[in-house]
């Protein structure tokens, strides 16, 4: 909760024995790593916003998980929550990015012309092209503790900023709260328009707060970039089109996150960043890149096959339903996309998925064949 | 061995004391700037900042609260550091229905409606039929001998039950409480149900711990609550760690229930098939009363005070927090259109008999008190009597074809 740490002083006066969560049904992240010590030397402390260790592991306390699904269960208040929590975060994060150390340093990169090929991808097969991630700006605490008066600053600097972007990228900001019902329609027929979470793994940390005040959508006039403000994240920005031109989707990603830094900075805002963890966002499974770069391919064949889960896993993609995370697969239409977000740069993903998806439809069009594709297996990246 | 139990009574021996000193006494702090960071957050941020958008909101605490009155409680807080701003969360989060007026507001600690007096007054009057808590005192009275002509007639009464809740003082209420607390509600209250004997004796299901079978035995016997999926609860963060230290306790013959740590510290529940409501109230208030001895012998007591009777969480339920109802058939009456002008006027209301939320289906209705501060226990549930005993009397004159008449309607309050 916002304005400082209201709470925590009366929670001191109980041992940290008393106040220790039952998390003895739980499967998450932050039930594997926490321990009653660790507990005990953190419940005291608190970020200069007043963001305390009850308020990050909340969600992860009323959500237990899912006996197959291994969710985080920790979020960030802001910037700091990652340094004066670090030693529940690290283990966290080196858990869920496969070994990531708190030594390691993460490189960012959003230069598009580092990116070879991804320009042709066979239409027949990719249906569309998208690539994602959030920006978190500096100086202003994350949506599970944001006050009112800070989301709206946020929305304020977001629409300004925004509304410099000009040719390609020319576009008109929706609030949430103001939108009339054509635009609202529209929006959703275009499926840009996003709703009040009821994820509870969402609302749990409070990020679902005076809904819908501060929140609205961004998109530019060729619905091919948009920006989400003040939902799970600041900022996230998206960038997609139809078929199979990531080069091209990358680049107007690229082009549109840098110009948009650049306004941000003008206006005396940074994004938060670090060498270590890259980009901060509220999600410890999004830190680094933040990037998620996939496409919607039809796979009938390779899906059916004993080895599609080893082939994704070996390729460092993951597989989702066509209605995003939480949906499954229809008519043999995937989304695929990057697995990994922390300690490879944003290019480094995107040639991973897109030389990924090239062999995967190579292996598609053999199996159409009824020929074998033993012999394309990769190897684990 | 000075222990942590021990500890904690002498705070909590303090904070009985002086929440029993009643209205203008109380200790309540101003948001300490520990740090510069807070400070300057205060400086960038000024309440107008923060002001809630209420554009589109229907419930109490929107048709109360002014930018000025948000200014001026926006910095303060109770003694256990709780905020006007996690008070009303629920009520900007939920902006309410268009034909149904919702509170809008919780307490955190007692201390809430003292400390955020200049919200919580004008929430609880408008809630309330006017009762002003500035200038009024409520009564309490659990004498169930003053009852009279509590035996309905069977024909059309199906079941009759009687519910209220009560807090632990010196424990933070269900949106602000820590694990530490919750779980000192539970022990403090099981401690003390463990002590009941006779017709009252029973025993704890720990929701967290029951077995399949027991859980499955309570659905059916329609006592198991289950984690509060209302936006209206977890918007209050009521629904925080789940299902540590929540509960439900009965007795051997079923008929007296208590719920631990869902909505309130404690639901009482008094109920039974059949028209009995003397006989439901008498348990009711010997129930009642017996627990409030047992947690007296160690130390603890109910929040009450004279101006708002028995504190719970959510202010729609202060002074007696009763609900005193039947499952009752009245096929003719019912589908008269008269019915709904005779509930109002012997303040009474009708919910299907689901609940709250839910629509009679059939002819069998649930009927219980619409008034909950500003008249007694024992008035609250002579006026269901009375009213039920008067709906009954009209649906007899309707199956012999007889006319019926709409009561005055009773006054509101005590003069």
């Amino acid at each position: 909760m916002p304005f400082g740490n209201t709470h925590n002083e009366m929670k001191l006066k109980f041992t940290s024995e008393q106040e220790y969560p039952d998390l003895s049904k739980h499967n998450n992240h932050m039930a594997k790593v926490l321990t009653p010590a660790m507990y005990e030397g953190l419940r005291s402390k608190q970020t200069p916003s007043g963001f305390t260790l009850d308020d990050v592991i909340q969600t992860g306390i009323d959500n237990p998980g899912h006996p197959f699904i291994m969710t985080v269960g920790c979020v960030a208040g802001d910037e700091e929550t990652y340094e004066v929590f670090k030693e529940l975060l690290d283990p966290v994060i080196e858990d869920r990015h496969g070994g990531y150390k708190p030594s390691d340093k993460h490189k960012t990169d959003l230069n598009p012309d580092n990116l070879k090929g991804g320009d042709d991808l066979d239409p027949n097969y990719v249906l569309s092209s998208r690539v994602r991630t959030g920006r978190s700006v500096r100086g202003f605490c994350l949506p599970p503790h944001c006050s009112r008066g800070e989301r709206r600053a946020v929305e304020k600097l977001s629409i300004e900023a925004l509304a410099s972007l000009s040719g390609d990228l020319n576009g008109k900001y929706y609030a949430l709260k103001n939108m009339t019902d054509a635009e609202q329609q529209q929006l959703i027929d275009d499926h840009f328009l996003f709703d009040k979470p009821v994820s509870p793994l969402l609302l749990a940390s409070g990020m679902g707060r005076d809904w819908p005040d501060a929140r609205g959508i961004w998109h530019n006039d060729n619905k091919t970039f948009l920006v989400w403000v003040n939902e799970e994240d600041h900022l996230r920005v998206i960038s997609m089109q139809k078929g199979g031109n990531m080069k091209e989707v990358f680049n107007r990603f690229c082009t549109g996150l840098t110009k948009i830094e650049t306004l941000f900075k003008e206006r005396g805002h940074a994004f938060m960043w670090n060498e270590h963890l890259g980009y901060v966002l509220t999600c410890p499974s999004n830190l680094g890149t933040g990037l998620r770069a996939g496409v919607h391919v039809k796979l009938p064949n390779m899906s059916k096959h004993a080895k599609f889960e080893d082939v994704l896993k070996r390729l460092r993609l993951q597989k989702r339903g066509t209605g995003g995370v939480d949906t499954a697969a229809v008519g043999g239409v995937f989304d695929i996309s990057n697995a990994d977000r922390l300690g490879f740069s944003e290019v480094e993903l995107v040639q991973m998925m897109v030389d990924g998806i090239k062999l995967l439809i190579e292996m598609e069009k053999k199996l159409e064949k009824g020929q074998s594709i033993d012999d394309l297996i990769p190897a684990q990246k | 061995m000075a222990n942590s139990f021990t500890r904690m009574m002498s705070g909590r021996n303090t904070a009985v004391m002086l929440a029993s000193m009643g209205a203008g006494t109380l200790a309540s702090g101003y948001l300490l700037s520990d740090n510069a960071a807070a400070a300057e957050k205060r400086r960038l941020y000024p309440p107008s900042a923060d002001f809630p958008d209420l554009r589109k909101h229907n419930n109490c605490m929107a048709s109360a609260l002014t930018p000025t009155i948000y200014g001026q409680l926006r910095d303060k807080t109770t003694p256990n550091n709780w905020t006007l701003d996690q008070c009303i969360q629920t009520g900007v989060d939920n902006p309410g229905h268009p034909f149904i007026k919702t509170v809008g507001m919780v307490a955190g600690d007692e201390e809430s409606y003292e400390v955020f007096g200049e919200i919580f007054d004008p929430v609880i009057k408008d809630r309330h039929n006017g009762y002003d808590p500035r200038t009024m005192k409520h009564p309490t009275d659990l004498d169930a001998s003053k009852i009279t002509s509590g035996m309905f007639d069977e024909r059309f009464v199906l079941s009759s039950r009687v519910r209220t809740g009560r807090s632990i003082r010196g424990l933070s209420l269900p949106p602000a409480c820590s694990r530490s607390e919750r779980r000192e509600v539970e022990r403090v209250v099981v401690t003390a149900l463990s002590g009941l004997k006779g017709d009252l004796a029973g025993r704890y299901y720990s929701l967290g711990e029951m077995s399949d079978r027991e859980q499955q035995q309570l659905i059916d016997e329609h006592f198991l609550f289950d984690k509060p999926v209302s936006p209206l609860l977890t918007a209050a963060g009521m629904a925080r760690d789940w299902p540590d230290a929540r509960g439900i306790w009965h007795n051997n013959e079923k008929n007296f229930l208590i719920w631990i740590n869902e909505e309130d510290h404690t639901r009482v529940i008094s109920m039974e098939k059949g028209g009995n409501m003397k006989r439901v109230f008498e348990r009711f208030c010997r129930g009642l009363k017996q627990v409030e001895n047992l947690i007296l012998e160690r130390g603890w007591e109910f929040m009450w005070n004279e101006r708002l009777g028995y504190i719970l969480t959510c202010p729609s339920n202060l002074g007696t927090g009763l609900r005193a109802g039947v499952h009752i058939r009245l096929p003719l009456l019912s589908r008269d259109h008269r019915f709904k002008k005779m509930l109002d006027n012997l303040r009474l209301q009708k919910r299907g008999t689901g609940g709250v939320d839910t629509a009679a289906t059939g002819d069998t209705v649930d009927i219980s008190n619409l008034d909950r501060l500003g008249k007694s226990e024992v008035e609250l549930v002579q006026l269901v009597i009375d009213g039920v005993n008067y709906l009954i009397e009209c649906e007899k004159r309707l199956e012999k074809g007889q006319d019926i008449k709409i009561p005055p309607p009773i006054p509101q309050f005590r003069k």
